[in-house]
């Protein structure tokens, strides 16, 4: 079983490009050029110069002495928290501006969340000098003040969805709905290994960065290259893509997808898609997703901003149907808890969104020689608020 | 012969309303239906509401909004549409994106349709391919048309593919953008306008996104079949009420 894109765009049954035709043009111009252009030899250097000049790559594979013996396991933590700003989200924004700039177009538009895309792709786009616009939702940007404050001063403009829910999704629709007014000069930059194809599979290989790093680190620091186990959260799953990527055909390898439960996965209150939802078609891809009977795309929580996608990639999708990946979701409680441990372990305090990943230790138990690698996608700083409040520190 | 093209072979200029189902309130559906059909209006676009309407402009998206919070779901609107052709005799498309209609079951919704009286389906987020691989055969078992989509930006050789595939009318969405976004039409418009009708394909055309009034009528059917009207229908409805259709007719034609 292949669990990389077929050349319709489909993984097992998940995928495609359910657009209306008014993107066709865009996306088939996409579809087209994306693996000639990132093939070519002159791309590939200028995408390996910028990741490791600007971007500060390879990032660290750090033995996690202290929680290795915590959790009596060997845990590895591939360090994307030190990317240039802050997160894994960079890695994919630096390849997509190069294909734009190759493609003719100089106005950037993208959807942002809790602002990590918005922020990676502001900054990229300062660095490359082009037009910025920012979708983002009403209530996000109340929620998110510190991240838009960053994207202005990178010379972006962050416009409101008012859409909807007025969140993450309705961002994404907004950043549409702006792709099909202006088709011609303008490139869309997707934050996740979402949309239709081939953003997911484009995403997942300029993030796959990730994973061919654990895999000479690895053979450096234990002799072989594979881990027992590679752990990753999963919103839209682009961190999750990028470290799974190149362990996804080797079988001596289990992968664990990690996914927000939020209140509890039966509380209402969630965003564990595998658990939640069902079949269905989100931003133009056949995926699982969380909607009412009737269809209708219901809104996720996650105290983490990055997790509260009601979707997950196409990718993942098959990953979970597949039995190829092992899904856990984990609670908002349990991700603040091991935030504020790994922060007092380790002295690394991460994103709420990596807090999810590591929050696995507590509930599934290693071998004392098993080697286990945890994607830690970003760092802590952008969510101090929410940790503050949480532990009234 | 399906209504639709029945239509389509009438010596006249087409002229299509769509509305959101379920709004202003969630019971207004028939009676708008037969209201529009009573004003001389030719065919109907019924909206089936989407939480996430990716190709439609703030108008339409507000409507569906509220048809959602008014309670409208897949199997009201078919109750509602019930005995729909016991007064209404014009061709009746549902417009809907296509995952509500994939949950209901593909097969199931354009059953549904045939026994009730819909005539044919406009899915703006359901490719021509994915249609003419997976879905054309359930369509014509239940002799249902399925309406595609094409743009300023469709290439000669996609407008051909899907005049081959299409059996009632083509959509000519008249510019770059979402519904309701449009005022006026310019020559970028009427010069695409021409180049369309000059390619001689199977399937008329009926043009929407940007129609409004009496002018913009005209000008799209100085080309095309036929025109929809969809934004300014609904905001006709918020403003006016539903007690008013007679007049926003009127003053179309």
């Amino acid at each position: 079983m292949s669990f990389h894109v077929n050349e319709k765009g489909y993984y097992g049954e998940f995928g495609g490009a359910y657009i209306p035709e008014m993107l066709y043009p865009n996306v088939e111009e996409l579809r087209q050029n994306y693996l000639k252009i990132t093939a070519d030899p002159s791309f590939q250097a200028e995408f390996d110069a910028l990741l490791k000049d600007y971007v500060g790559r390879p990032t660290p594979l750090y033995f996690a002495e202290r929680l290795s013996k915590k959790y009596n396991t060997k845990i590895y933590l591939k360090r994307e928290d030190l990317c240039h700003t802050g997160a894994h989200k960079v890695n994919n924004t630096i390849g997509q501006i190069l294909l734009a700039k190759r493609l003719g177009k100089n106005r950037i538009i993208a959807e942002t969340g809790a602002g990590q895309h918005g922020v990676a792709t502001a900054t990229v786009c300062a660095l490359m000098g082009l037009q910025c616009i920012v979708y983002m939702g009403e209530i996000d940007i109340k929620r998110q003040a510190p991240n838009v404050a960053r994207m202005k001063m990178l010379g972006a403009e962050v416009r409101p969805a008012l859409s909807g829910s007025k969140t993450l999704k309705d961002a994404t629709n907004e950043a549409i709905r702006d792709w099909i007014n202006n088709p011609v000069d303008t490139y869309y930059i997707i934050g996740s290994v979402v949309g239709p194809h081939p953003y997911p599979d484009m995403v997942a290989r300029f993030q796959s960065v990730i994973s061919a790093e654990i895999k000479t680190q690895l053979l450096e620091k234990e002799g072989r290259e594979n881990p027992d186990h590679v752990i990753a959260c999963v919103g839209g799953g682009s961190n999750a893509a990028g470290a799974f990527y190149h362990f996804l055909d080797e079988k001596d390898v289990n992968i664990i997808a990690v996914e927000a439960a939020g209140l509890g996965v039966d509380s209402g209150e969630s965003a564990a898609t595998s658990a939640l939802g069902k079949i269905g078609i989100i931003h133009g891809s056949k995926t699982l997703l969380m909607q009412t009977p009737d269809g209708q795309i219901t809104e996720p929580y996650s105290i983490s901003a990055g997790l509260d996608y009601p979707g997950v990639g196409p990718m993942h999708a098959h990953l979970f149907a597949s039995g190829r990946a092992e899904f856990i979701s984990i609670t908002d409680d349990e991700a603040m808890q091991f935030g504020l441990q790994l922060s007092k372990t380790e002295g690394i305090i991460p994103a709420i969104e990596s807090a999810h990943a590591f929050a696995v230790l507590e509930q599934k138990k290693f071998g004392p020689d098993e080697i286990v690698v945890i994607n830690l996608s970003g760092r802590g700083d952008k969510d101090l608020n929410t940790y503050i409040d949480y532990f009234k520190l | 012969m399906n209504r639709i093209n029945q239509k389509l072979q009438e010596d006249k200029k087409i002229l299509s309303i769509y509305f959101s189902a379920g709004y202003p309130n969630l019971n207004d559906t028939v009676q708008i239906i037969q209201d529009l059909e009573k004003n001389g209006i030719d065919m109907i676009e019924i909206g089936l509401p989407f939480s996430d309407p990716l190709a439609d402009g703030p108008t339409i998206q507000a409507s569906s909004t509220q048809a959602l919070h008014n309670g409208m779901t897949t199997q009201i609107l078919f109750d509602q549409l019930e005995n729909i052709r016991e007064s209404v005799k014009i061709p009746l498309i549902i417009m809907g994106y296509f995952n509500p209609i994939l949950q209901y079951g593909v097969e199931e919704f354009c059953k549904k349709c045939a026994a009730i009286g819909i005539d044919g389906l406009i899915i703006p987020d359901l490719p021509v391919d994915v249609y003419a691989e997976q879905y054309k055969e359930t369509f014509e078992k239940y002799g249902i048309i399925n309406v595609f989509l094409i743009t300023p930006q469709t290439s000669d050789e996609r407008i051909e593919f899907i005049d081959s595939v299409s059996n009632g009318f083509i959509y000519m969405v008249s510019s770059a953008s979402v519904t309701g976004s449009q005022s006026g039409f310019g020559n970028t418009e009427e010069s695409y306008f021409e180049r369309i009708a000059n390619m001689n394909l199977k399937s008329p055309q009926v043009i929407g996104f940007g129609i409004s009034n009496k002018e913009t009528f005209n000008q799209a059917t100085k080309f095309a079949k036929g025109a929809i009207i969809g934004s300014a229908f609904i905001k006709h409805l918020s403003e006016k009420g539903t007690g008013n259709i007679a007049e926003f007719v009127k003053a179309i034609r």
